[in-house]
């Protein structure tokens, strides 16, 4: 097996880590961590798919890519944590154990699921491609049982990561343009979720969506 | 050759102990204490050794078997995992799963002990240990199955001679989750932190120690040396399995002696490790050991698909 196979292969295990870790964790901050850690393993995805197809535009796609979801984007959901303890401890629905086991069903479903677009192809990328299926459903399982704010908001980024594995995995990655008005679009997301989360604390003192349940004076 | 396999069993008969004082000993100087010496363990065992047997009463054959059956245990598998050279002379019994299943033998034996004596802490160790037990052996099978599809088979020797040629194998995903699942395993197996505290004199925190609460004497000697046993055919086995620089393939004396250097370094490297993260780690609540368990099962199973998958 070539270098670049065995360093997509690193890449793509790292990525599924992170996932993983995300879902673990209680902490937000501890979180927050290992979405830096994702977004650096999705990087090097990137860089390892730019030098294997050599397309020098993949290399300035992986720089957009890093600085947005290992620098921006962490350290905006960071800055949105108070110190305050009932909003670093998620609150799952299900118990981390069981939620790992789900992760544990979810990443068989995501092999199983996507068989047939890996037997299109025999290179590594297409070898690694269930890896972002199984982020995405990790993704959506954290957004569906968190009942915190901020931890959906991890776990739409989580999701986001997922999707965008995917795209370069499948396909090389998308056109620069296209990558830069998701990038914006996921950008003003979180801005939005930010200022959101912040007006939900003021009115209401918490950020457990739980307890919005029915209209108030 | 069955020699080989004796050297190891005894190897690790008399170097066990010595593991565990070079573990407590390392503890005691990072807290800041004199501590008492690498081979308090073996003077504790001597001591013990000369004083006179006691039983319990109401306590029956569960009670006896038990220490002799974990010496017994640690030793066979000392003799079946490849330690020194990948040519033990037990062939086909050398089986990874045959070896697992051994040290889970032991675990069953001391629990049915602590059940035997009666008492509320034999009872409640034995409920808690077996909680962790029957946690951590599917995390076990599964990671045992990710290193075998590589090979195609669960003997050991298989298993580290087709590491051992193929090095590059060790930086892949599915053996870096596998270790990683494993060794979250053997510190739940041997009853280090945060599974266990093998330092706690406080009941309520025991797991261990409340199983064997009522031995004494020659009984309370086996067990200490069966727990030292196996905690060094566990680390002896991880380091088999993911770091087996230095195994020997053949029989020759020279490579048997580097062999012995290399098992001496990397045991005594990962005992320091455990003992040095043990100074800054504290016991986690026994209602979140199941999530760690879980959370090792996790890793064996994404160790499995990636070796199926992505290999």
């Amino acid at each position: 097996m070539s270098t670049d196979a065995d360093l997509l292969d690193l890449a793509a295990g790292l990525f599924l880590l992170a996932a993983v870790a995300i879902l673990w964790r209680r902490d937000v901050v501890a979180q927050t961590k290992w979405l830096i850690v994702q977004g650096a393993a999705l990087t090097g995805i990137a860089v390892v798919l730019g030098a294997d197809e050599r397309h020098p535009e993949l290399y300035a796609v992986a720089a957009g890519i890093g600085l947005l979801r290992a620098v921006v984007l962490p350290a905006l959901v960071r800055r949105a944590i108070e110190a305050r303890s009932e909003d670093r401890e998620t609150a799952p629905l299900i118990n981390i154990g069981a939620s790992l086991l789900a992760a544990a069903a979810l990443v068989l479903l995501a092999y199983a699921v996507t068989q047939p677009l890996v037997r299109l192809e025999a290179t590594a990328a297409a070898r690694a491609l269930p890896v972002g299926f199984a982020v995405v459903l990790i993704g959506l399982l954290v957004l569906v049982t968190r009942r915190k704010a901020l931890s959906q908001i991890v776990g739409f980024l989580l999701l986001d990561n997922g999707i965008t594995a995917v795209a370069f995995l499948a396909a090389a990655g998308v056109p620069i343009l296209v990558e830069l008005g998701v990038s914006f679009d996921l950008l003003l997301a979180v801005l939005v979720l930010r200022v959101l989360t912040a007006r939900l604390r003021a009115a209401f003192g918490s950020v457990d969506l739980d307890e919005m349940r029915e209209l108030h004076d | 050759m069955l020699a080989i396999s004796l050297v190891q069993a005894f190897l690790v008969l008399f170097g066990a102990p010595l593991l565990v004082g070079w573990m407590r000993q390392l503890r005691s100087r990072l807290e800041g204490r004199v501590g008492a010496g690498m081979l308090q363990p073996w003077r504790d065992l001597v001591k013990l050794l000369r004083k006179a047997p006691q039983q319990p009463e109401g306590t029956g054959p569960a009670f006896r078997i038990a220490p002799l059956l974990g010496v017994a245990c640690g030793g066979v598998a000392a003799a079946a995992i490849p330690l020194l050279s990948t040519r033990t002379g037990l062939g086909a019994g050398a089986d990874l799963i045959a070896v697992v299943a051994l040290l889970t033998l032991a675990t069953a034996a001391l629990a049915l002990a602590g059940l035997d004596t009666g008492t509320a802490f034999g009872g409640m160790g034995a409920s808690r240990e077996m909680t962790i037990t029957a946690l951590a052996e599917p995390a076990v099978l599964t990671a045992v199955f990710a290193l075998a599809t590589r090979v195609g088979s669960t003997n050991l020797p298989a298993i580290v001679a087709a590491t051992l040629n193929h090095g590059a194998r060790l930086a892949s995903p599915a053996t870096l989750l596998a270790a990683v699942a494993l060794g979250v395993v053997v510190l739940a197996e041997t009853g280090r932190l945060p599974v266990d505290n093998p330092a706690t004199h406080l009941e309520l925190t025991m797991m261990h120690e409340a199983m064997v609460l009522e031995y004494s004497g020659p009984d309370l000697a086996l067990i200490e040396l069966g727990a030292a046993m196996r905690l060094t055919v566990l680390l002896g086995l991880w380091s088999a399995l993911f770091a087996p620089w230095g195994i020997a393939t053949g029989t020759s004396v020279a490579a048997l002696a580097i062999a012995l250097a290399a098992l001496v370094a990397k045991t005594a490297l990962l005992g320091a490790l455990i003992a040095v993260g043990e100074v800054f780690m504290a016991k986690l609540r026994l209602f979140r050991v199941p999530e760690l368990l879980a959370g090792s099962f996790l890793l064996a199973v994404l160790a499995v698909t990636a070796s199926f998958f992505l290999a």
